[in-house]
């Protein structure tokens, strides 16, 4: 049966339930593996890295499987997956695989075929230059950066996710082709608090955020928002039911108690933050999700604001880049960036990466007694001068 | 394994399932498209299509381009709208500020996700994404696709949709990006009668599950990532397409404790391989790596000259719980002190492996900021065997857990809230099962017990005169 071409296809609008079909779920993964993976299923003995963006992987068998790697934009048109499956179709049996990184992975069942599918996919460019598939995402490197929505589709978002991943990847590229870093940095960005990229465990994390309290649209808010969820939504009970002079139900905002993370508006549309001046870009580091060595890690706050200079983000580009730069520098072979400041202090981790501190990065909001250091060992740096200074410890 | 699907699968063949004619597919020039212009003026838009890294703008001009090329009547809604998805971007990014409208609940009948209704807050000027609205296709386990498959899925959704689609979503899903209200029927019934492809899921429902590359193609796979996903999804599609939860649920499959998918962050319930018998080793391979035959981690440090291998520094001295020793130039390693941190396994993958007595560890409550802060999965089952159809981990685990959250959870709580609010002395009870150290870091260090009755000798009932036979006043 082919895809309908008539308007309303296969549905009938007056007997909507008429042939509905539910509760199918995904199509079983079984038919879309390639021969070479059917046949070594559970039988991988191990892998190795070729060069940045290929991989073999030897069975059991005797098999090799060779995967080429390459970055992938997370927003990809129609002509965009057609072409993908051309490459599929010319070097792969028509097989192909995205990675939970959004990068794309062609394999192949020879060195011979992996040579020809890597010079085939080096050569295609977009007509204004940047790469389609470069090659890259492996090993001790920046592998692509998972994002959310932004501009292009979502409506709580604090910046836009697509544009920052451009500009970040683009100047991250040479980590994303070459292994060079002590080991992988993984990063990840959401265009606000909701996180529905879950960046909160990443090496970086790219976090948009909105630093203005809600606006309240007196107007309509009694007859769109049920007040008392919007009064609950808040954590810190900085909303309270209210009437304006003419008697309409609504709701105030207590602008020292709020904490920007946008619930209320989750919850309902008359309370808009999203601000030009306010929205910025909050940037994190030090966590990761693998068990390797030390246990999974959250990202800590380290640059609390850096402004929304669209569409190259030159401020994040630049922070992100004095990290990995101090991070491969000084860390140890296989220390993630969390490792590496967990053991020089997190001290020198603002020197080393020349990063100010701020009382922004000091945590106030629940637990924060976690985070208090209650110790006398630590390192002297410059912001302990500054301290010991002001109360006129030293000259 | 074996290729054991729940019903039959149809076997989809692009020929005959196609839209669009060779021509109409390539139907412009490169030439055309070098000195395309597209309807609005976009200047930071088109900043982005330099620099090394694949352009999302230039993607969506070629898209833009082939629409302008198609005839009206061979796409179901507008033509224009990547050209006007482009226009809307531009404008925020002049305004600093979205124009997409707070929600819009639509969707397809009998289903309470799927669907998210989006709507532009500038209409009059970009009428082609007037409505916007997003389908989550639910994406085979692991991702692998044939381009069959994905050939027409293209020709559905650029012929009812937008053509733009995201590869794939944080959860999982293919997200169909953009499409007017009037066409999200007709799009769920050819998935579903033509396609043979379910919805995945949003609101408070059960969300789109996924998995690691599992045994597909990862040696360190310890358990079937792919099946127990699938089985997972189809046994609870019910609780995917019908939202009966006070907020979202996440299940996310990891093969082996390196959490490729990032259960343990983003999982209310993570599943994560692991074993409980010894590490394998091929102590000639171990050998090998010492004599520097065999690159360590796999490759994954050959950019930069790190000197030579040293299993003493690299392997043996970053062990967390240093359970590793040389001894007669063989590695030894006591098993029972290991944790399975990966570690010396991504090192020497031709040395080590897991062993083969596999199963899964299940941690709860992992989630993102909102609302009470970020969690990450709290260690609640540490070993149960995986084997299909994994009854016990329904009957056990997974259902006693959402009759607790659906009867006690708040609206919006996620279970990690309710695992804090209530206790993890509530968990034991839900799940019937003993109190372990391993569900802590450390003990606590108040002593502010929440004694039961039961639990004090006696009991609580107490006469305040007979207290005072002994204690005047």
């Amino acid at each position: 049966m082919a895809l309908s071409q008539e308007r309303m296809g296969l549905f009938n609008p007056d007997k909507p339930m008429e042939n509905r079909i539910t509760d199918l779920g995904p199509r079983h993964f079984w038919q879309y593996f390639p021969p070479i993976i059917q046949n070594n299923y559970g039988k991988w003995k191990y892998h190795e890295i070729l060069e940045p963006g290929v991989l073999v992987h030897v069975s059991e068998t005797g098999d090799k499987v060779f995967t080429v790697r390459c970055g992938g934009s997370r927003l990809m048109t129609a002509e965009h997956v057609r072409e993908i499956c051309d490459i599929a179709d010319k070097h792969c049996d028509g097989f192909v695989r995205f990675t939970t990184r959004n990068n794309i992975e062609f394999m192949v069942d020879s060195q011979d075929k992996m040579e020809a599918l890597k010079k085939d996919l080096a050569g295609r460019k977009h007509v204004s230059g940047s790469y389609k598939f470069p090659l890259g995402g492996t090993g001790a490197g920046v592998t692509n950066i998972i994002h959310t929505q932004g501009y292009i589709h979502c409506h709580t978002p604090a910046t836009d996710a697509s544009s920052m991943v451009k500009a970040v990847m683009d100047d991250l590229f040479e980590y994303f082709q070459g292994m060079t870093l002590p080991a992988q940095v993984r990063v990840s960005m959401a265009c606000c608090l909701n996180m529905c990229g879950a960046v909160h465990c990443s090496d970086i994390a790219l976090l948009g955020y909105h630093r203005k309290p809600p606006l309240v649209d007196h107007e309509v808010l009694d007859n769109v928002c049920e007040i008392p969820l919007v009064i609950a939504a808040c954590p810190t009970a900085a909303i309270s039911p209210t009437k304006t002079e003419d008697g309409k139900k609504s709701v105030k905002i207590k602008a020292e108690r709020c904490m920007f993370c946008g619930n209320c508006y989750t919850m309902c549309m008359a309370v808009p933050l999203t601000d030009k001046e306010g929205d910025c870009v909050t940037i994190m580091a030090g966590g990761k999700v693998s068990n390797r060595i030390s246990p999974p890690k959250f990202s800590k706050v380290v640059v609390p604001a850096v402004p929304n200079n669209f569409p190259r983000y030159p401020e994040v580009c630049r922070d992100v880049r004095k990290i990995i730069e101090a991070y491969a520098a000084d860390a140890n072979k296989y220390e993630r960036i969390g490792d590496w400041a967990d053991r020089i202090g997190w001290e020198k981790f603002f020197e080393k990466c020349d990063l100010p501190f701020s009382d922004h990065l000091i945590d106030d909001y629940r637990l924060q007694y976690d985070t208090y250091r209650t110790s006398s060992q630590f390192k002297f740096t410059d912001a302990a001068w500054e301290v010991s200074r002001a109360v006129g410890g030293i000259d | 394994m074996a290729f054991e699907p729940r019903e039959d699968q149809k076997e989809l063949k692009y020929d005959e399932l196609r839209i669009y004619s060779d021509e109409e597919l390539n139907n412009y020039t490169e030439e055309e498209l070098k000195n395309f212009k597209t309807k609005h003026d976009t200047p930071m838009c088109d900043d982005l299509e330099s620099g090394p890294w694949p352009s999302f703008v230039a993607d969506a001009k070629r898209e833009a381009l082939h629409r302008k090329n198609l005839p009206a009547d061979r796409m179901m809604i507008k033509s224009e709208v990547v050209e006007d998805t482009l226009g809307q971007l531009e404008d925020s990014f002049v305004d600093g500020e979205t124009h997409w409208k707070h929600g819009g609940i639509v969707g397809v009948f009998g289903y309470g996700g799927g669907v998210i209704g989006r709507y532009s807050d500038l209409p009059e000027k970009y009428p082609s994404i007037a409505h916007f609205h997003t389908m989550r296709v639910n994406q085979p386990a692991s991702k692998f696709y044939s381009s069959d498959y994905l050939r027409s899925i293209c020709d559905l959704w650029e012929y009812r949709g937008s053509g733009m689609m995201n590869f794939h979503g944080s959860t999982g899903d293919i997200i169909f990006l953009g499409t007017f209200t009037e066409q999200l029927e007709p799009i769920f019934y050819e998935l579903g009668h033509v396609l043979q492809q379910d919805l995945g899921g949003s609101g408070s429902n059960l969300r789109t599950p996924s998995c690691c590359i599992g045994k597909a193609r990862c040696e360190w796979a310890c358990i079937d990532t792919q099946d127990l996903c699938y089985e997972m999804t189809h046994y609870y599609q019910d609780e995917l397409h019908r939202p009966a939860f006070p907020y979202k649920f996440k299940f996310k499959f990891d093969g082996c404790p390196n959490c490729c998918v990032a259960s343990i962050a983003r999982a209310d319930m993570s599943f994560i391989g692991t074993w409980r018998d010894d590490i394998r080793i091929d102590q000639d391979a171990v050998q090998a790596y010492i004599k520097g035959e065999v690159e360590p981690n796999g490759g994954a440090h050959k950019g930069k000259d790190w000197g030579k291998f040293d299993i003493q520094k690299e392997v043996i001295d970053l062990c967390p719980t240093k359970c590793m020793w040389m001894e007669d130039g063989k590695l030894m390693i006591d098993n029972k002190e290991c944790t399975r941190c990966m570690h010396c396994i991504n090192v020497m993958p031709r040395a080590l492996r897991p062993g083969t007595d596999t199963g899964v560890s299940i941690l709860l409550g992992a989630k993102a900021p909102i609302l009470e802060g970020a969690q990450m999965g709290v260690l609640t089952i540490p070993f149960m065997k995986c084997v299909p159809p994994y009854d016990s981990i329904k009957e056990n685990v997974i259902e006693p857990i959402w009759d607790w959250w659906m009867e006690e959870g708040k609206n919006r709580e996620r279970l990690g809230e309710l695992i804090q609010r209530q206790g993890i002395k509530k968990l034991l009870e839900v799940l019937n099962i003993p109190a372990m150290p391993q569900m802590v870091r450390e003990p606590r260090s108040n002593p502010y017990i929440f004694w039961k009755e039961e639990d004090v000798p006696g009991g609580f009932k107490r006469d305040i005169d007979d207290f005072r036979t002994r204690h005047a006043r």
